[in-house]
């Protein structure tokens, strides 16, 4: 639910429990897209380590 | 048949008999979804809930799955924040158990709401004021973790890994995972702490109610320690069954003993905590409610004492106390006998907090009220478990899951 649709109250509810997940997802979206970008520069460059570590 | 798909240097079982196994499991997974699909198509009343249990077989299922599976925060939590490299060792396998634990809670939930195609009002049509709506979200959120630390592993099988792009994004994922790992860990307190604060704050049931700290109860911080202390232990448990099925040993000592370490002092704390929780509960909280202990334990057919002394004395104080000794973990027999008591421990705690909850009578003209589930809600319980077996078998046949494999077990020939 977004600021703006009709059940959006700006009180102190909706500020933690929207704000906690849009937080979090921004926090997977950006990650991953930051990954995703990364992955594709470094590929375009021939870019292979063939030494990366596991978990 | 598969053997360009096997990860180099381990072996594996023949294909024919692997997709036997595969196929006798799968008809129970079958035998899951067709008691799920007449729950979706003919509704809740092929289970067995009626006005005292509104919470189901599967409910507890789901609730003890995110406990258990609470073994993945932790372990990345210890690996990635705190800095225990040799978790690394485990790590995957963690990890793996924690995506099917929270793949299986949803799926669990999508049968509990009876129609799944509604499932993004919790989401859209927010109620800001549950606890419920906190562990939706932390739920949905912290499965993406998982999918973000599992898809890593995926990328690293032999063939996919051959192609550059996805050979990269597995390399770049694992050098943010610490970022993810410690939103993983924000999200598991919020959540696993929510189900239990859910508990906590039920005025109306004496049984569950809590006394807290500021809006929390008790409860809600029990909740999210217990699943860090307990979820280890599922994850060494099903290590060593996995170890007793391959025939191989799969990690180090040093690794589980570590890891059931670190499990057994965070089982001692709780269950100290849980201690004294229970026994101000019984002094103070359920007699100003005008409850008696034995209230809760007494006048009924299932619910003695005993589940109190399984709960605590002989899924937590026994197996937390063989843990933290160093001779208890080096004893493969008590350190298995400790894991599995702890894995008792746990799920009878969320059982007690699921269901008999429901059970104890709150009015003086009310009755204890007995349940037995239908065969639906245990089949429906029953398919997360083989969906487990399927993609732990799958996972450990074709990914790289435990990176001492190789070494633990050379390839003579």
């Amino acid at each position: 639910m977004f600021p703006g649709f009709f059940e959006w109250i700006w009180d102190g509810g909706h500020m933690v429990f929207m704000g906690g997940l849009w937080y979090a997802l921004s926090i997977l979206g950006l990650g991953m897209t930051y990954c995703i970008v990364k992955s594709c520069i470094d590929t375009c460059q021939g870019g292979h380590d063939d030494n990366h570590g596991h978990h | 048949m598969d053997s360009a798909l096997i990860p180099k240097g381990v072996q594996r079982c023949s294909l024919g008999k692997f997709t036997l196994f595969i196929g006798a499991v799968s008809a129970v997974l079958l035998w899951g979804v067709y008691a799920m699909l007449l729950c979706w198509l003919k509704g809740l009343n092929q289970t067995n809930m009626n006005d005292y249990y509104g919470f189901a077989l599967w409910i507890w299922a789901d609730l003890a799955v995110i406990a258990l599976g609470g073994g993945a925060f932790f372990t990345g939590f210890l690996r990635y924040i705190v800095g225990k490299n040799e978790l690394k060792n485990i790590i995957n396998y963690a990890v793996l158990i924690g995506f099917i634990c929270y793949s299986s809670a949803l799926l669990i939930l999508a049968i509990d709401i009876g129609q799944p195609l509604r499932g993004w009002f919790i989401f859209w049509h927010a109620n800001v004021h549950s606890m419920l709506t906190e562990v939706a979200f932390c739920l949905s959120c912290y499965f993406g973790v998982l999918t973000i630390e599992y898809i890593p592993l995926v990328l690293e099988n032999r063939q996919l890994n051959k192609v550059p792009f996805f050979h990269n994004l597995a390399h770049n994922m694992h050098e943010v995972m610490a970022v993810f790992a410690a939103t993983g860990a924000f999200l598991s307190f919020f959540h696993q702490g929510s189900l239990g604060g859910v508990a906590g704050v039920l005025f109306g049931r004496p049984f569950a109610y809590r006394e807290g700290v500021f809006i929390w109860p008790w409860t809600f911080f029990l909740f999210t320690w217990s699943a860090a202390a307990y979820g280890p232990c599922f994850t060494l448990s099903l290590t060593k069954l996995l170890e007793k099925v391959s025939g191989k040993k799969l990690v180090k000592d040093n690794v589980v003993e570590l890891l059931a370490k670190i499990s057994g002092w965070m089982i001692i704390t709780y269950i100290i905590a849980k201690i004294a929780d229970t026994w101000y509960w019984a002094a103070v909280t359920a007699p100003e409610g005008g409850f008696t202990l034995m209230d809760f334990y007494s006048n009924n057919p299932l619910y003695g004492i005993w589940i109190l002394v399984l709960e605590i004395v002989i899924g937590g104080i026994i197996p937390g106390l063989i843990l933290i000794t160093e001779t208890g973990r080096k004893n493969k027999f008590l350190l298995i006998t400790a894991i599995i008591l702890a894995c008792i421990g746990v799920s009878v705690n969320r059982w007690v907090m699921v269901l008999q909850v429901m059970a104890v009578p709150v009015m003086s003209f009310d009755i204890w009220a007995m349940y037995i589930p239908s065969w639906q809600e245990v089949a429906t319980t029953i398919l997360p478990v083989a969906y487990g077996v399927i993609l732990v078998a799958l996972s450990y046949r074709y990914l790289p899951i435990f990176p001492q494999e190789r070494e633990l077990n050379p390839i003579t020939d």
